[in-house]
């Protein structure tokens, strides 16, 4: 997110947590349904809405369920409806999701979910790591990562005019920091009630509402001569979403004047090290990046905001020309090459000519804090790849004790 | 196969859009044992009829009047409850083939 100065209305400007910004918007895209469970640290999400139903300044069912899986469920069905739907979750919630993920996913239900990230169990812990979402990466789901409040608040916009576009038709994922930022109070700017309806698609942009007039099955059987054909659908939408969402993302500027692009990038210019990561460790990152660029070294920070579709073209001509790229891994695959975000980057450079040295740093899990430090080491690192010529680890561990 | 629809041809999210289009699924295929009824045991009670789980018990009427009961063979997959609920032993399940 980068804030241009255009002629614009007059924003207006309150201090808002994660949780509540996250509300606030599903407010203003005049939702028709809504269902979810109350997990931490997402609670107050859902509270918000709760409390926005009952005093009556959202027209909208508030279907409280007994799990997860069944809030997943009636928002997928809801949607199936024509109505505009919200859930939200977190960790063990999402992973009590898994079942109905695919299936909302496969009916091309464009249903939005906040996902505040949380660490999964055991052992239980209840802080942001990246672990529940970046494991529902082949799920079907558009994934949207934010770095602070004020991009929370402005992505379940974008999620929805994504959604909802008819050649996309899959659900999204908002995906914000447990605590870092779904607990933390920010400036956050609001836009106008009227610019959000009228950014949004109209209602009823699912093309096949049930409708008792004209009866449909839904979910039937598709055995071996007809599933893969459905699955490449899905392949085709995903592929479609990666020209809508630059499409949403301009039109959401011309509302908002903040920019929104697949990432955000500082410094790549001139850059020889390049870090790309997910989510609210981007802050830290840039500030260091900001510091060592002073004293003369040449770093840059890509957040990517969109990470699936993985805008793998994109990427490739933004990291071309770094001479070593260090993907910054909140999450574990265990016993695979690498972390999720670092095997996505080296798989998207190997058949390209230009192939820079790539790194995997893995920090954070359970909520362990990036400190200043802990993001110079990891710019360090990259800066000594890139005078040697070699990565010493294919994964490596920032901030555990040895 | 390359008789069926591609990809771009189907409504997305495999929604069908036709009801009922289910009848064209010939589940008959399915069946190993096959439900053969002796006509001159049967006293048209319709019991199976009730509780084939598949409507693959047709009743055949005359005159408005039941005539007699027969199978759908296109349909039946051979479940055999039919032959289980038939108080006089009129319905017997037979291996396909033979």
């Amino acid at each position: 997110m980068t804030v241009s100065s255009g002629e614009l209305k007059k924003a207006r400007i309150v201090g808002l947590t994660g949780d509540e910004a996250v509300a606030q918007a599903v407010k203003q895209c005049d939702v028709d349904v809504i269902s979810a469970y109350p997990i931490t640290p997402q609670t107050i999400i859902v509270e918000r809405l709760s409390e926005f139903v009952a005093n009556g300044e959202l027209d909208a069912e508030f279907v409280p369920v007994e799990s997860e899986h069944s809030a997943l469920s009636v928002v997928t069905a809801s949607a199936l409806t024509g109505a505009r739907v919200f859930t939200a979750t977190s960790s063990q919630g999402l992973a009590l999701m898994y079942e109905i993920l695919y299936i909302t996913s496969a009916l091309r239900t464009p249903v939005v979910m906040a996902i505040v990230n949380r660490a999964l169990s055991a052992p239980i812990n209840i802080h942001c790591d990246h672990s529940d979402t970046l494991g529902a990466r082949d799920s079907g789901w558009i994934q949207l990562y934010g770095e602070n409040v004020q991009e929370a608040y402005d992505l379940i916009f974008q999620a929805y005019k994504i959604a909802e576009n008819r050649n996309v038709l899959l659900p999204v994922m908002v995906c914000l920091d447990g605590f870092t930022l779904s607990h933390t109070l920010e400036r956050v700017e609001l836009i106008d009630d009227q610019d959000a309806l009228s950014y949004l698609p109209k209602k009823l942009c699912y093309p096949f509402p049930i409708n008792p007039e004209r009866p449909a099955t839904y979910g039937p059987l598709a055995l071996t001569d007809f599933y893969f054909e459905f699955k490449v659908q899905q392949a085709e939408a995903m592929r479609q979403a990666l020209s809508v969402i630059p499409q949403a993302m301009r039109e959401y500027e011309k509302i908002s004047g903040r920019h929104y692009y697949f990432f955000d990038a500082y410094g790549l210019e001139d850059a020889d090290v390049a870090v790309v990561c997910l989510g609210s460790a981007s802050g830290t990152m840039r500030y260091i990046a900001r510091e060592l660029r002073k004293e003369g070294h040449k770093v840059a920070l890509v957040k990517l905001t969109v990470y699936r579709p993985f805008p793998t073209e994109e990427l490739v001509s933004a990291l071309e020309d770094m001479k070593v790229v260090i993907a910054m891994d909140r999450s574990l695959s265990f016993g695979a090459v690498g972390g999720p975000l670092f095997e996505d980057l080296r798989s998207a450079f190997y058949d390209h000519e230009k192939r820079p040295l790539i790194g995997c740093i893995v920090y954070g899990l359970g909520g362990r804090d990036l400190t200043p430090s802990d993001a110079r080491s990891i710019f360090k690192y990259g800066l000594e790849i890139a005078k040697t010529g070699m990565v010493p680890e294919r994964v490596k561990f920032v901030g555990v004790r040895e | 196969m390359s008789s069926k629809p591609g990809w771009r041809e189907i409504p997305i999210g495999a929604v069908l859009l036709e009801p009922g289009s289910s009848v064209k699924v010939r589940t008959g295929d399915w069946r190993t044992f096959k439900p053969i009824i002796d006509q001159s045991k049967c006293v048209r009670c319709l019991l199976c009829w009730i509780y084939c789980p598949d409507a693959s018990i047709k009743v055949i009427d005359v005159n408005g009047k039941v005539d007699h009961v027969e199978i759908d063979y296109e349909h039946c997959k051979g479940c055999g409850i039919c032959e289980r609920v038939c108080p006089r032993n009129a319905i017997t399940m037979k291996p396909e083939g033979e």
